[in-house]
């Protein structure tokens, strides 16, 4: 229990700072939250779950946490120039695990849609923030969930109302800045009504060259007939280590499109636990992940089919080198009742590196009869014939290596919705198989 | 018409466990519980060396550390290890010192399960040892087989006679350590058979294996030890059935085999215990750990597995590809009805260069049974070349029963190259409606079409086991239509 000794410390010398500086609706779950916490502590390598991810060792160093808000210097607009060009999305910023809410240009949503800090929505939308806030993510069954809502204080909350369409992408920047090594606790709370549709991009960077520690938790409601597509792009540094929680539900004839890609990071991992609980609902989960070094991605995923007639796909690629070591678990559950699922489930891996190294396991769990599912799960090297043609035509090993590898990741991207993303991240992808350090060209690190 | 089917089909289903019976014949068996003084007994009962003992209580010793596992996707019941007697013995000593003898009850009861004990009775090119509780009651063909130099009998008699080769092999390749239920059989097996077949040999007939639990509130733990030396082959079946009891008995066996160069090894399964009735009561836990060494460059071993019985299933007969270009196969047929559960699938651990693994897993579930696949790929950071392809396909009969797939792969090798695919659905109506169309009832149109789905697995079996196995596929799954 070594790990879990600082947090429940620090939960019990800074309550009421916390509570102080956040909202009643955030602060109403902490003792339960707490009290799971301490009967489960952190999952080991013995948990199912977690046996590719050391989570004690993850949060044994120690790291500060800013309980008292003290307000980082920062200029979001000057470090940090990395909206993708040509996108004109609705661009909001969290700086560590604060909603960003000076100097904001004013975004025109269309009315009744928010997108703001959720500390702030606690206290002025009560009605969204108390039904929806923790429903999802239970913090009885995931430790670091626990942790997560005893110690967040704030967070983003994206609501838009019935049947409203919100046209233009909304980019929500995460910024880790600080100057010692921080421990960062965000929180995101989507809901998405009936009828309602939005577009969400998530990117993660790191600015400064600190060890930065987040946990991230993100509860989504897709309505009736709603959809969402939500895109997570995690570009930071060796150091950072980084353990996201997404829970989603979705209601009848709903769909949605969750994309998670890892470029640049230290320890990653990703959960998403999602159910669909409408008939005809429809899923797409997309994973895409460049590693090499010693980066660990591991993702791990749970589609929960709950009503019958639903569909879910799942792609997930990984492109290793060096000494990468990355995992995959994806489960497909069918519930009893579940019938006419049709579910499909592809995990392809590229093994580049003497050292890299992968662990996959696609599982489906069945208990309904009138199904069609499928996985597959593949972990290989780039073909001898594709690159003997190649060669002939005289493409250099080296270029000849990238195409192909780009061809493989491109699979992932080509579902990207939105042209102008997709070209960014093609650019992206692309400078990172050169070894280029891709993050934009106009950040403080960059320059 | 539909009253009038499914009376025909109660009453196949009701009659299906044709192997049921009991025999009346006189057993000694040991009171009941574990103790080191039953480890003890045992090992003198059989009148074993210090070493086998020492083995033994080690085992014994390292058991009462363990916990029972849970991992499995299993419902367990409650498995009461003082409840059980370790030992019975169905031969009975003629006289003080004298041979024993096989009582002609028992001559019957393993005539009437079709394996004839009798020489000239039995099928041609098959030599079985046949094995009723703890004991081995007779193994056919030695002498013929002994001409060649093979060593085929029990693994008590193989203690006793060949000391220094079960001593070299025992526990090489599923060490007593190696989980809960080895490290039980370890301290408290039986019998089972030995086979040894000396370099360049190729064993000119099918060697067979029949096990049997007869006695009541008694488990099997036999042992089986098979080694294969450089270039030699054999093939080798299991057999197993149990009588119908309402409590659920425990078999919890070992089987290690040993591969050195060049030589090949295939080991088929048909494991037909009792499944327990319809409502799920009784039947045997069949937990059993099966592993083979390929410790050779070039050996081969293959292991095909028709799994129709057991309350409960919980097994992965896998292979350690030590030797460069080994090749491994395992193709499984697991069948579950009513009740049953069944955690089965393979591992398969590359650890020599270019070595190649073939998975071929199809799973039924009818009724109200679970069935998963659970298997483990593994390719060491030294196998390069490493091959591997995976195929998991489960077909559904009934909507509350499940059908799960668990592959693990584990890969730390940039040269290999590992596939998995598995798909899980229930048989098509277009399939059924062709079959109607042309005046196969859909009673008959299902089990053609299960039998067509396994027939890549049961193609792998030797003739006679192909033959028993289709047949058991049809009887395991009747009344799940309708």
């Amino acid at each position: 229990m070594s790990s879990e000794l600082q947090y429940i410390e620090i939960f019990d010398e800074a309550r009421q700072m916390l509570d102080r500086h956040s909202a009643p609706a955030l602060n109403a779950l902490r003792d339960e939250a707490f009290e799971d916490f301490k009967r489960l502590g952190f999952p080991t390598q013995k948990v199912e779950r977690y046996k590719y991810t050391d989570v004690p060792a993850a949060f044994e160093p120690n790291y500060g946490l800013n309980l008292n808000r003290l307000n980082i210097p920062v200029n979001p607009y000057e470090v940090f120039k990395c909206d993708v060009p040509n996108l004109s999305t609705s661009l909001y910023f969290m700086v560590n695990d604060q909603f960003y809410d000076k100097k904001l240009p004013t975004v025109s949503l269309p009315e009744g849609v928010v997108v703001d800090s959720l500390r702030k929505m606690a206290v002025e939308r009560p009605d969204i923030v108390e039904k929806y806030y923790g429903k999802l993510a239970r913090t009885s069954k995931d430790a670091v969930t626990a942790l997560n809502t005893m110690l967040c204080q704030d967070g983003l909350l994206v609501y838009v109302p019935k049947n409203v369409i919100v046209e233009r992408t909304v980019q929500i920047v995460n910024v880790l800045r600080s100057d010692v090594d921080l421990m960062v606790n965000r929180r995101v709370l989507v809901v998405l009504e009936e009828g309602a549709s939005i577009r969400l991009l998530f990117c993660d960077h790191a600015i400064d060259d600190c060890k930065f520690l987040t946990t991230q938790v993100v509860e989504t409601y897709v309505g009736e007939n709603a959809h969402l597509e939500m895109y997570d792009l995690e570009e930071t540094h060796t150091k950072n280590t980084r353990f996201s929680n997404t829970y989603a539900e979705q209601q009848t004839y709903s769909t949605s499109v969750i994309d998670s890609i890892t470029l640049h990071n230290g320890m990653t991992r990703n959960r998403i636990d999602l159910s669909l609980c409408g008939e005809y609902a429809e899923v797409t989960l997309n994973g895409l992940v460049v590693a090499d070094k010693e980066q660990r991605v591991d993702n791990n995923t749970l589609i929960d089919h709950r009503a019958s007639n639903c569909q879910s796909n799942e792609l997930y690629k990984y492109v290793l080198d060096d000494k990468a070591n990355c995992a995959f678990a994806g489960r497909v559950l069918v519930r009893e009742g579940a019938q006419k699922t049709v579910s499909q489930e592809t995990n392809a891996n590229l093994l580049g590196g003497t050292d890299a190294r992968i662990y996959t396991q696609p599982m489906l769990e069945i208990y309904a009869d009138d199904v069609k599912c499928s996985h597959g799960s593949t972990v290989g090297q780039l073909g001898e014939q594709a690159m003997f043609y190649m060669r002939q035509r005289g493409i250099p090993y080296e270029e000849a290596r990238m195409l192909l590898k780009f061809a493989f990741a491109s699979d992932v991207l080509q579902t990207i919705h939105m042209d102008a993303l997709r070209d960014r991240l093609n650019y992206l992808v692309d400078k990172r198989f050169r070894g280029e350090l891709s993050k934009c060209e106009g950040c403080k690190l960059c320059k | 018409m539909q009253e009038e089917k499914n009376s025909f089909v109660r009453e196949v289903a009701e009659k299906k466990y044709e192997y049921g019976f009991t025999t009346d014949v006189q057993t000694e068996i040991i009171d009941k519980g574990l103790s080191e003084e039953v480890v003890r007994l045992i090992s003198q009962k059989k009148g074993e060396p210090d070493w086998l003992l020492e083995f033994r209580l080690k085992a014994y010793n390292y058991w009462l550390t363990q916990e029972q596992p849970s991992w499995g996707h299993l419902q367990m019941p409650d498995i009461d290890y003082q409840a059980i007697s370790y030992y019975a013995d169905p031969t009975q000593k003629k006289a003080e010192g004298g041979p024993k003898e096989i009582d002609p009850e028992l001559m019957k009861t393993f005539d009437k399960l079709g394996i004839p004990l009798e020489e000239r009775l039995a099928l041609s090119g098959t030599a079985v040892d046949a094995v009723m509780d703890s004991v081995s009651v007779k193994t056919t063909f030695r002498e013929k087989l002994k001409e060649k130099g093979i060593i085929f009998c029990s693994i008590s008699e193989a203690v006793k006679e060949h000391p220094e080769l079960v001593r070299q092999y025992l526990g090489s390749v599923v060490p007593y350590r190696d989980n809960y239920f080895a490290a039980l059989n370890s301290a408290v097996f039986s019998d089972g058979s030995f086979v040894y077949i000396p370099k360049g040999v190729r064993c000119p007939m099918e060697l067979s294996t029949y096990f049997r639990i007869n006695a009541r509130g008694t488990g099997q733990f036999e042992r089986t030890l098979i080694v294969c030396d450089d270039n030699a082959y054999v093939s080798y079946l299991e057999g197993c059935t149990a009588p119908m009891r309402d409590e659920n008995q425990l078999h919890a066996a070992i089987v290690e085999i040993v591969v050195m160069e060049n030589a090949e090894v295939k080991y088929s399964t048909v494991q037909n215990w009792y499944p327990g009735d319809k409502d799920g009561k009784g039947g045997v836990l069949n937990l059993v750990t099966k592993r083979g060494h390929l410790r050779g460059a070039n050996s081969r071993l293959s292991w095909t597995q028709v799994e129709t019985g057991s309350a409960i299933t919980w097994k992965y007969p896998s292979c350690v590809l030590s030797g460069d270009n080994s090749q491994a196969e395992f193709y499984s047929v697991a069948v579950t009805n009513n009740y049953q559960q069944a955690d089965t699938g393979t591992k398969m651990i590359h650890i020599g260069k270019n070595t190649k693994s073939t998975i071929i897993s199809k799973g039924i579930s009818a009724g109200k049974s679970q069935n998963s696949y659970r298997g483990l790929v593994k390719v060491s950071s030294k196998a390069d070349g490493a091959r591997n392809y995976s195929s998991c396909d489960s077909l559904l009969l009934g909507s509350s029963c499940g059908a799960h797939t668990f592959p693990y792969m584990d890969v730390h090798n940039d040269t290999a190259i590992v596939e998995h695919e598995a798909t899980t659905s229930k048989i098509s109506e277009d399939q059924l409606l062709y079959c109607n169309q042309r005046g196969i009832p859909t009673e008959e149109a299902v089990s053609l079409i299960v039998n067509g789905y396994a027939k890549e697995v049961i193609n792998k079996l030797p003739m006679e086991f192909a033959v028993e196995a289709q047949k058991l596929l049809g009887v395991s799954l009747e009344g799940t239509v309708g």
